[in-house]
């Protein structure tokens, strides 16, 4: 198991998740600290997606618990869990965008739910927001269906990070991107995470991400945490699949 | 430089004292005011300089307190006017977030003139890369609401004509898509899609007929009733037969089950092709050299033109039924005088005006189903409206055809 974290923002415990009679999750433990960025990796119908889901509660799980900024997600509330709410954002894989609203709707939707401003302050921050992931203004009065893939992750995390959360999760956030859109993306969500003080759990499959943007990795193998470490740990490790992943001939080709 | 930070530094120093000493205006919310005074809430303070102007910030600035921030600064920006310098100092803020960054940046840029440029000062160094961001990319956005003007709204009623003819084109377009789709199938038979075609009939036809048979039931039970009650104040009950024979057997039975397949069929139709092409299922099908009128569109079309004879046939059963039930439990007309009288009420023409309609006005149906479906964009919205065109424009087609029907078999004489 791993060590205890003193300052964990997510503080996962002994779960376990079975979809009819697979046990996708087995008993895992996973700690998050505060202000990092971490990447979850794993091989593909792992169940990270799944743990992704149990943490901000859209899967339900047969036990364990689950604490999210020292709150038990279990034992909270509505309001207490409305409350842990508020102060995360999500990035789903497809983005998730509300397709009948337009991109300036989309990211003035949770700050309208939740804070009580003026329309003129909206427009005005999502202007900000939508400049912060490097998108032009001009594009708040389009609709989802007609941005580009790229854009569209950028709205998804422009409408995650509305409300200035304190913690982010970002599903694949790179996945269908080109290597430079990638890459941009990295970038960006390093650059948000230092002006904006973010915790990151970042799901991903794409070692660019995991050298540039990550302080640590978890790794999910078997419904547990296998190894979690700085990339060097990840790069001595003895397990198979991670020396098949973090050796194999693309992660060679990533680290050049 | 060093000079202009010396300044800040002279600047932020007497901040401090003014701070402890008098601060001059204090904004505040009501709620401060009546001495429920937090000390996390965001405050402005207005430290007297001569003829500068020193704002000093304090409290949390983040979005939380978004409302009353916004109160705070759109108080201090009345402040403006031409001064020899302006300064924020954000020393004292206990936590900045976007929200608050942008609304110093808001109050720093209103009460900036030309000739002075307000200053942000006392910001800690990992506040400063977001206040940096919040310069670079805020800009208070032109929103062009639409006005709704005259001009606009004639032009909105000039579209919509215009679209009408572009709808009936869109039919005809399909109707002909999908006979060419049927020719195609009758040369290469093989190509047919039976496995679909029976799918589709049996979620069409088999699963329709309990409610089918259940409304067309009650309605017979219903006109007998009001045949039976009007009717007998001339002593004419046992005319109520004839009305509900040739009633049902030529109009009611199949234009009320070509409305329910409408709502029930068409409906489905268009929302499961609108999601397909949504997903680009549509055009992976394309790019996979099949034609979605040939797998998608003629099998449902198929299962549609034989299934709605079938359920007007046993929705007219189920009515007649309904309707000889009510007039002999209400009306007193036993089994066999009403079977006796229908047979001498109606002939075999009744029978065959209303079926023969019945598989125009499932093509109809499915032709405006299909069409409504493809014509779905990207969003769930879009997906909505477009069903419930499909449903609408069903029925409103099912009766124009009824009434074309109507006035050809008057013609002929049948």
């Amino acid at each position: 198991m791993a060590p205890e974290i003193p300052d964990a923002i997510i503080r996962v415990r002994d779960i376990s998740v079975r979809f009819g009679t697979t046990k996708v999750l087995d008993g895992l433990n996973l700690d998050v600290k505060r202000g990092e960025i971490l990447g979850f990796v794993g091989p593909s119908g792992a169940g990270k997606s799944v743990l992704t889901r149990t943490i901000i509660g859209l899967v339900p799980k047969i036990s364990g618990s689950i604490e999210v900024f020292g709150i038990d997600l279990d034992a909270a509330n509505a309001a207490a869990r409305r409350g842990v709410e508020r102060r995360w954002g999500i990035l789903f894989q497809q983005g998730a965008l509300f397709s009948s609203l337009t991109v300036r709707q989309n990211i003035q939707f949770p700050v309208r739910e939740y804070l009580n401003v003026s329309q003129r302050l909206l427009d005005e921050i999502t202007v900000a927001k939508l400049g912060m992931v490097g998108l032009r203004p001009e594009v708040a009065g389009r609709f989802p269906s007609e941005l580009s893939g790229g854009m569209i992750k950028r709205v998804a995390l422009a409408r995650a990070l509305a409300l200035d959360p304190e913690l982010v999760f970002l599903d694949e956030p790179t996945s269908g991107l080109d290597p430079i859109g990638a890459g941009d993306f990295d970038e960006l969500v390093r650059t948000l995470q230092r002006t904006l003080g973010l915790t990151v759990f970042m799901v991903t499959h794409d070692l660019d991400s995991l050298y540039t943007a990550c302080d640590r990795i978890a790794v999910l193998g078997n419904g547990k945490i296998i190894a979690a470490g700085s990339i060097a740990d990840m790069q001595a490790s003895q397990h198979p699949w991670l020396r098949q992943y973090f050796h194999g001939k693309r992660a060679r080709a990533v680290m050049g | 430089m060093l000079a202009r930070r010396n300044q800040l530094w002279l600047v932020s120093d007497r901040f401090d004292k003014a701070v402890r000493e008098r601060p001059d205006i204090c904004f505040r919310t009501a709620n401060q005011a009546r001495g429920g005074h937090l000390s996390g809430d965001p405050r402005l303070e207005r430290i007297a300089q001569g003829e500068g102007l020193a704002l000093c910030a304090a409290g949390n600035w983040t979005a939380r307190f978004a409302p009353m921030l916004e109160r705070i600064v759109s108080d201090a920006e009345k402040l403006r006017g031409s001064r020899p310098h302006i300064f924020i100092d954000v020393s004292q803020v206990s936590s900045l977030d976007t929200f608050g960054a942008w609304l110093i940046e808001r109050l720093r840029r209103s009460l900036s003139d030309p000739s002075v440029e307000a200053e942000i000062s006392g910001l800690s160094a990992n506040y400063s890369t977001l206040v940096d961001e919040v310069r670079r990319v805020g800009a208070a956005p032109k929103v062009s609401a639409d006005p709704l003007s005259i001009v606009g709204m004639l032009e909105q009623i000039g579209r919509t004509v215009a679209g009408v003819s572009g709808t009936v084109i869109g039919l005809i377009d399909m109707l002909g898509a999908v006979l060419a789709a049927a020719a195609n199938v009758l040369i290469h038979p093989r190509s047919f899609r039976l496995t679909s075609t029976v799918h589709h009939l049996e979620q069409v036809c088999l699963r329709a007929v309990p409610i089918v048979v259940l409304i067309t039931f009650l309605i017979g039970c219903i006109i007998s009733q009001q045949g039976i009650f009007h009717f007998r104040r001339f002593g004419a009950d046992i005319f109520v037969v004839d009305m509900l024979g040739v009633l049902v057997l030529r109009e009611i039975g199949v234009l009320l089950v070509a409305i329910m397949v409408a709502g029930r069929s068409g409906s489905a139709y268009t929302a499961e092709l609108g999601s397909m092409k949504m997903r680009e299922e549509i055009d992976a099908l394309r790019t996979m050299g099949f034609d979605p009128i040939e797998v998608l569109i003629l099998p449902r079309m198929l299962a549609l033109v034989l299934a709605l004879p079938i359920l007007a046939f046993l929705g007219a059963m189920a009515a007649l039924y309904g309707g000889g039930l009510v007039a002999w439990l209400y009306g007193g007309v036993d089994p066999e005088a009403f079977l006796l009288r229908l047979r001498d009420a109606i002939s075999i023409d009744h029978f065959i005006v209303g079926i023969v309609k019945a598989p125009v006005m499932a093509a109809v149906i499915g032709i405006v189903a299909c069409v409504e479906g493809l014509a779905v964009e990207g969003s769930a919205e879009s997906l909505g409206q477009h069903t419930t065109s499909s449903v609408v424009q069903g029925i409103f087609f099912v009766i124009v055809m009824d009434g074309v029907f109507a006035i050809f078999f008057a013609s002929i004489g049948m």
